[in-house]
């Protein structure tokens, strides 16, 4: 890629005039979709990833590894096929609970966060119960909350929910103050109500911030479902990912051990994926942080 | 107080025919830290008129136009506006004035919304039907010369265009009086200029009433009817300087032996606030 994206000739600056001087113009060409630049981006963990999985293919096979030890990439591969109807039902439980926990902890900590900015005595009162919560190890508790509330897969949300709305909470609480002193100002200037200075100050400028907050608790929502679930399933009592892959391990069935770890591995990479993507959708116009450079 | 005459006569005397907009009297403020930023300051701004508040840093210029919007109260003193309008009296809001525009040393802009929803936003903020306002902004934005630029984003804009929708936000209330705080000091020379000429334009047009504050020499004595210096350590008016160039004032104006002489009273009385 040597051709630097320049902008049309309609574009190109006139003496003394910056209103020529509008960047955005400037269209980088596109393979499938994606700006030339960004394929190197792209392809070199692939080739990474390929040369890793072929190296463990051939020490498997050179070493003749039993598969109950280490299975292959290959076999990983074909058990993932042959085992998709069992599999795919606890992916799909999996997401469930993490989704839903997504939602929750978005909603329960935007509106905590709000309720905390627009009231001290409240947020003084309750914050020290929310950095509880975070700092409890969720294993010890899970077990608890299974107890508790009964249904396996409420508590299973539960549980996901306390891991993720942390982050969200935090984040957003410090978005919601991080608005321009000037700005805040201003709008003192020309009498705003609190609910206005919510609504065009203080929301649009926790924006990044509680973004920021949804990537880091997409994977923690992850994260919390399958450790809850790794609780309840030593009581056979689950059905998701986690629960394949202590039932697999019980049966020695490695390779379909294997397979469930690499669709948790694979959800969080697109939960990741799809928590950025919508982030950088939404402020690419604005923020700093979604910002493309120019060379 | 000391008035010191420069164009032959006393800038109290030029103000006298008129009603003050607005008149401070012996103003003071102390801060919680205990830090006294003014100390006694007494000003009258006469309608239409464009005053240049010259100091050194951390005189109190920036205090006493928060003191006159209204965003600081004044620990002691009185801010009035005898010819203002009942429902401009001070509200709730601790006393912040509507009919005010200000302009801060940064743009100060919504970096999420376009050039064209900023300048709305007083009007929003006042509740006025969107096509009113979005048609009282797009001749803003005109006025300050970004006709074709409303759908750009502020990170869009260059640093001079930024200010300009700044000024053009200020204005879209038609606001009584436009206050200024270092509007233009991160500025380059040329774009500083420019920007000079065309505020001075707006102002002549428009008729508003400008308080300018800088603590550029050059751009007091270019800008401004009037100079009010300011001392440092407490903060206080230390003299009020007439400067009777007639307008539109142009790069002629620069090179003039007038200019050059209220450059030189302008900047003597700044060394001597300076030094006191
Ligand atoms: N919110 C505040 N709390 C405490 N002290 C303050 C506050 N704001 C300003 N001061 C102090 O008041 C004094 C005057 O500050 P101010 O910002 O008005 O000066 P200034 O003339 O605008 O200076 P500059 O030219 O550098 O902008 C300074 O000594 C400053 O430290
Ligand atoms: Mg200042």
């Amino acid at each position: 890629m040597t051709d630097t994206p320049l902008a049309s000739p309609s574009a190109a600056p006139q003496h003394g005039f910056d209103a020529e001087a509008r960047p955005g113009l400037a269209e980088e060409r596109r393979v499938l979709g994606l700006a030339v630049s960004a394929w190197p981006g792209v392809i070199a963990p692939i080739v990474i990833g390929v040369l890793a999985l072929a190296l463990w293919e051939a020490i498997v096979r050179i070493k003749a590894i039993p598969p109950y030890i280490l299975p292959g990439p290959v076999l990983i591969a074909q058990t993932i096929v042959q085992d998709w109807g069992t599999l795919s039902q606890s992916l799909l439980i999996t997401l469930r609970i993490t989704f839903a926990a997504l939602i929750a902890a978005v909603v329960v900590g935007v509106a905590l966060a709000i309720l905390f900015t627009q009231s001290k005595w409240l947020e003084k009162s309750l914050f020290p119960y929310a950095v509880i919560l975070q700092v409890t190890p969720i294993v010890a508790i899970a077990p608890l909350i299974i107890i508790w509330v009964g249904d396996i897969n409420l508590s299973l949300l539960i549980c996901a929910w306390i891991v993720a709305f942390f982050p969200i909470l935090s984040n957003t609480i410090l978005g919601l103050n991080s608005a321009d002193h000037n700005l805040v100002d201003l709008f003192r200037l020309y009498r705003a109500s609190r609910w206005q200075t919510l609504r065009y100050l203080r929301l649009p400028a926790a924006l990044p911030y509680f973004l920021g907050g949804v990537k880091i608790s997409g994977g923690l929502a992850l994260i919390g479902a399958v450790v809850a679930e790794f609780v309840a399933g030593t009581g056979g009592r689950a059905s998701g990912l986690a629960y394949r892959i202590l039932e697999s391990g019980y049966r020695l069935q490695i390779p379909r051990m294997f397979a469930a770890l690499v669709l948790v591995s694979a959800s969080g990479i697109a939960i990741f994926v799809l928590t950025s993507t919508i982030s950088h959708l939404v402020l690419r116009r604005w923020h700093e942080s979604a910002i493309r450079r120019e060379a | 107080m000391n008035y010191v005459s420069v164009a032959g006569r006393t800038a109290d005397a030029a103000r006298q025919a008129s009603r003050p907009l607005v008149s401070l009297r012996n103003v003071s403020k102390q801060f919680a830290t205990g830090t006294l930023a003014i100390r006694g300051a007494s000003l009258d701004l006469a309608p239409g008129e464009f005053a240049s508040l010259l100091g050194p840093s951390g005189c109190g210029k920036s205090t006493l136009l928060r003191i006159i919007a209204g965003l600081t109260e004044p620990s002691a003193g009185t801010v009035e506006w005898p010819s203002a309008c009942p429902d401009a009296s001070p509200g709730a809001t601790g006393g912040a004035r509507p009919d005010i525009g200000f302009v801060f040393q940064d743009p100060t802009l919504m970096p999420w919304a376009n050039a064209l929803r900023n300048v709305m936003l007083p009007l929003t903020l006042a509740r006025v039907p969107k096509p009113e306002a979005e048609s009282r902004a797009l001749e803003m934005l005109e006025l300050v010369g970004l006709k074709g630029f409303e759908k750009a984003y502020p990170r869009e804009l260059s640093g001079g265009m930024k200010m300009r929708v700044s000024i053009a936000r200020a204005l879209v209330t038609r606001p009584r009086i436009l206050l200024m705080d270092e509007p233009f000091a991160a500025l380059d020379e040329i774009t500083r200029h420019r920007l000079n000429d065309d505020l001075l334009a707006l102002w002549w047009r428009h008729r508003l009433t400008v308080l300018f504050v800088t603590h550029s020499v050059f751009e007091s004595v270019y800008l401004s009817q009037r100079i009010v210096v300011m001392a440092a350590r407490p903060g206080r008016v230390m003299a009020d300087l007439a400067n009777d160039a007639p307008y539109p004032r142009d790069d002629l104006f620069r090179t003039s032996a007038e200019y050059a002489h209220l450059c030189r009273v302008a900047s003597e009385t700044l060394k001597r606030a300076i030094m006191q």
